[in-house]
């Protein structure tokens, strides 16, 4: 069996010595993880400020004079693109997905460290050229997260001089890291699976995280694609996706390309993202629910098919961006299709953490409750991208705010609810520290309700027709007074959340500093990180020994068991039973 | 390996335990090494890498300014000599599994000045092209012509990268066994490249 020798030498381990091996330039998937988190967690703070800019422009037109139009589409473009690619792309597989694979697999490390080290320093470059642009002449990029030329790369968009350079250098940056993270973390859960981990024993975690790293790998070379074509055309004068335009009476020297072109390519890539982000979600957040439930997933296999088949299906969806591009109505109606179809798994998925938390013992710790937050913000942003697949209901409704809406509950306020859930329910392995309990739940509240206050008004101004990316609306006889009052109202709310989340960031400084310190198994769950011999688990994970595993990561409230949960790694025989209780038999035993 | 059976297991049921109390390891065994699993993901993003680059160049070419270049003969026999490199490769990768050993540094050797000739013969023509006034600027089929060759040239020198790394290896007296990895490994990756530039190739004189 190839992956037992890959997992299990200790003699190859990189044993770290000084400060520097140890913390800067480390090998440890979990140092690692830790330096993706805390980067992305970083920019991602940039961008909620940058959210709140926009806010206090649109809920208080001219007041504020540092916002003028040129830095409010700036603050949009960069506040869109650092939280899904900076922030939410990499703290899902390059945070999560380096802590919890290897640990949830049994596994010492990932199976290329060095490449993995290398997949880090590359991402903080690319951050680091993002940022640069902020410093440069014409500040960064204002032409909207998805980048569309002609106006990209034109005179008249803000930061079209170095910007745009720059952000296209550093999303070219970010795919070389993500590629050699992603080889690593899939060649590790094919290879490196300890001793009875089948594919089909792994945590949900590991499912969604595996596959969601098979889609970048192959959905990220469309952004490549597109950002090297579009380099080409603003710094060489290339024509592959520039029409022929006259500036101001001048001919730019472009002529024939296709801007749609451009559209398909970055689509191509955009929709997997969608998933690229939300697949390690369901994922996590199925384990936190089942954990926390005390009930095994209900579905297991048709949670890891559904994870799957989404995944798959995602490759096919893309032109659901671009029903008001004016294509052939056929084209749309397949589009539209295929969308509508994603819901199918995506309910399937949505009914079973219900149903895995009906009849459970529920215990409404702090990653509980983002965990069942996350399934009402998704629901309800799933509904309303029911919507928006259909063609007719999509091209009103494109340019309005009921899409910013729909994408922020779906997209946004879902994966953030999962990323609380994930990080307070591994932070007393990952710290060895318990947080503040009373702190997160002031949290969780204030950003759940909060969010709520925000995006939910969000879709009536979508109906009454309120444009997204304005500026400023004006005196304009469709919108009422209430609408801007509304605006303000909106303002108020995300400054709250915003500032909210210094709660947060207080309650991890605070913990880490002088939390209780937290037991090697605080939640009582079953999977295998949380039976490492330390906590925080020390360099190679486990040990002299690898565990063995000897069933699901679900057994939980099992008839007859002492304890109401079964770890993956303890051996049938050595399981506690009750008084009386008979021998330990699994499940399927039971019901013959 | 069978996806199938893997993909219908029951988890929550232990009836497919084996004496130790483990289920049968029904792990998905594509490749013998995480090395060969990672290069044959790798060699996956690089085939939709150029895959979307040909479809873009399909797209952009029904557009009515595409003026196709002049095709060079010059290409011919760069295609012979990565051709040739992909052959020495696969040689020395079938004398190595054989234990001749002495063949490993000729091969190596040989392989690597028919790809740095390859690489040269790709710039010459560029040279020639840019010669007769076919920039990169000029028309679509000029600029997808310098970029289709330039990734595909930087591919090959991200692979002659590696083959640096295990000549190295191999030059300082490392056991052949231990390098017969990494001389399968560019093999295989030469024969990739190789199809690709097939490809891109037939894609360019086509048009």
């Amino acid at each position: 069996m190839a992956y037992i020798p890959i997992a299990d030498q200790p003699s190859e381990l990189h044993d770290p010595h000084s400060f520097i091996t140890k913390y800067v330039w480390s090998q440890d998937h979990k140092v690692i993880a830790i330096q993706y988190a805390c980067t992305a967690i970083f920019v991602g703070l940039i961008a909620l400020v940058l959210s709140g800019m926009m806010r206090l422009q649109l809920g208080y037109p001219d007041t504020f004079s540092f916002i003028d139009p040129s830095n409010y589409y700036q603050f949009v473009t960069m506040h869109g693109m650092i939280m899904v690619i900076y922030l939410l792309t990499a703290l899902f597989l390059g945070g999560f997905g380096n802590y919890l694979i290897p640990l949830q697999i049994g596994a010492r490390d990932m199976v290329f460290p060095y490449l993995n080290m290398l997949s880090y320093w590359f991402y903080l470059l690319s951050v680091l050229i993002l940022l640069a642009s902020f410093f440069v002449v014409g500040g960064p990029t204002g032409a909207g997260w998805t980048l569309y030329p002609p106006q990209a790369i034109l005179r008249g968009t803000p930061g079209a001089d170095m910007g745009i350079v720059l952000m296209l250098v550093s999303l070219a940056v970010f795919i070389v890291a993500f590629t050699m993270g992603g080889l690593n973390y899939v060649t590790t859960v094919l290879q490196a699976r300890t001793h009875g981990m089948t594919l089909m024993r792994m945590p949900l975690s590991v499912w969604g995280i595996f596959v969601a790293t098979i889609l970048g790998l192959f959905a990220f070379p469309a952004l490549f694609v597109s950002a090297v074509m579009m380099a080409f055309d603003k710094l060489i004068g290339t024509s592959f996706f520039m029409p022929a335009i006259q500036s101001l009476g001048q001919d730019l020297g472009y002529a024939g390309g296709s801007p749609i072109l451009f559209q398909h390519l970055f689509w191509f890539f955009g929709h997997p993202e969608v998933y690229i982000v939300a697949l390690p979600a369901f994922g996590l957040v199925s384990d936190v629910l089942s954990t926390h439930a005390r009930k095994n997933i209900f579905g297991y296999r048709m949670m890891v098919w559904a994870i799957v088949i989404i995944g798959a299906l995602s490759f096919i969806v893309w032109a659901h961006h671009m029903y008001v591009s004016g294509m052939n109505p056929y084209f749309g109606f397949f589009f539209a299709f295929t969308t509508l179809i994603i819901a199918v798994p995506t309910a399937i998925k949505v009914y079973n953490w219900v149903l895995t938390l009906w009849q459970g013992n529920i215990r409404l710790t702090v990653p509980m409750l983002f965990a069942m937050g996350f399934i009402f913000t998704f629901i309800h942003g799933g509904l309303t991208g029911i919507f928006l697949g259909n063609v007719t209901v999509d091209l009103p409704l494109s340019d309005t705010y009921f899409v910013v809406a729909h994408f922020h509950m779906v997209m946004g306020v879902s994966p953030i609810m999962v990323l609380f859930a994930a990080i307070y329910h591994w932070f007393p392995k990952i710290s060895g520290k318990m947080f503040n309990v009373t702190l997160g739940k002031i949290h969780f509240w204030a950003t759940f309700l909060g969010t709520y206050a925000i995006y939910l008004p969000m879709h009536y101004l979508g109906f009454l027709g309120v444009p997204r990316r304005y500026y400023a609306l004006g005196n304009t006889d469709f919108i009422p007074d209430s609408a801007m009052a509304l605006n303000a109202n909106i303002t108020q709310a995300a400054i709250f959340v915003g500032i909210m989340q210094l709660v947060f960031i207080i309650n991890i400084i605070w913990s880490l500093k002088s939390g209780p310190k937290a037991e090697s198994n605080p939640w009582d769950a079953t999977s295998l990180e949380w039976q490492t011999p330390d906590t925080p688990p020390v360099h190679g994970n486990w040990g002299p020994k690898l565990p063995v595993v000897y069933r699901w990561a679900y057994e939980y409230a099992v008839p007859g068991v002492k304890d109401d949960f079964v770890p993956q790694s303890v051996p049938p025989e050595e399981v506690e039973m009750e008084e009386g209780a008979g021998k330990y038999v699994d499940r399927s035993e039971e019901h013959h | 390996m069978n996806l199938y059976r893997i993909l219908t297991e029951k988890p929550w049921q232990h009836n497919r335990l084996n004496d130790a109390g483990l289920a049968d390891d029904a792990v998905l065994s594509l490749a013998s090494s995480p090395q060969k699993i990672a290069l044959m993901f790798f060699l996956g993003v690089v085939a939709v890498l150029f895959a979307l680059f040909i479809t873009a160049y399909v797209i952009r070419m029904e557009l009515d300014d595409w003026r196709p270049m002049p095709e060079s003969g010059l290409l011919w026999f760069n295609t012979l000599l990565l051709f040739l490199s992909s052959i020495v490769l696969q040689w020395t990768r079938n004398s190595l599994k054989k234990g001749l050993d002495r063949k490993l540094k000729t091969g190596l050797l040989i392989g690597a000045l028919l790809t740095i000739g390859f690489i040269f013969g790709q710039l010459e023509v560029w040279r020639q092209m840019a010669g007769e006034g076919y920039y990169l600027y000029n028309n679509p089929a000029n600029s997808f012509f310098y970029v289709l060759t330039g990734i595909h040239g930087l591919h090959i020198l991200g692979g002659l990268w590696v083959w640096t790394r295990a000549s190295f290896r191999v030059w300082s007296g490392t056991d052949p066994e231990e390098v017969r990895l990494s001389v399968e490994l560019c093999a295989v990756y030469w024969h990739f490249l190789l199809l690709v530039w097939l490809v891109l190739f037939a894609l360019i004189s086509y048009t």
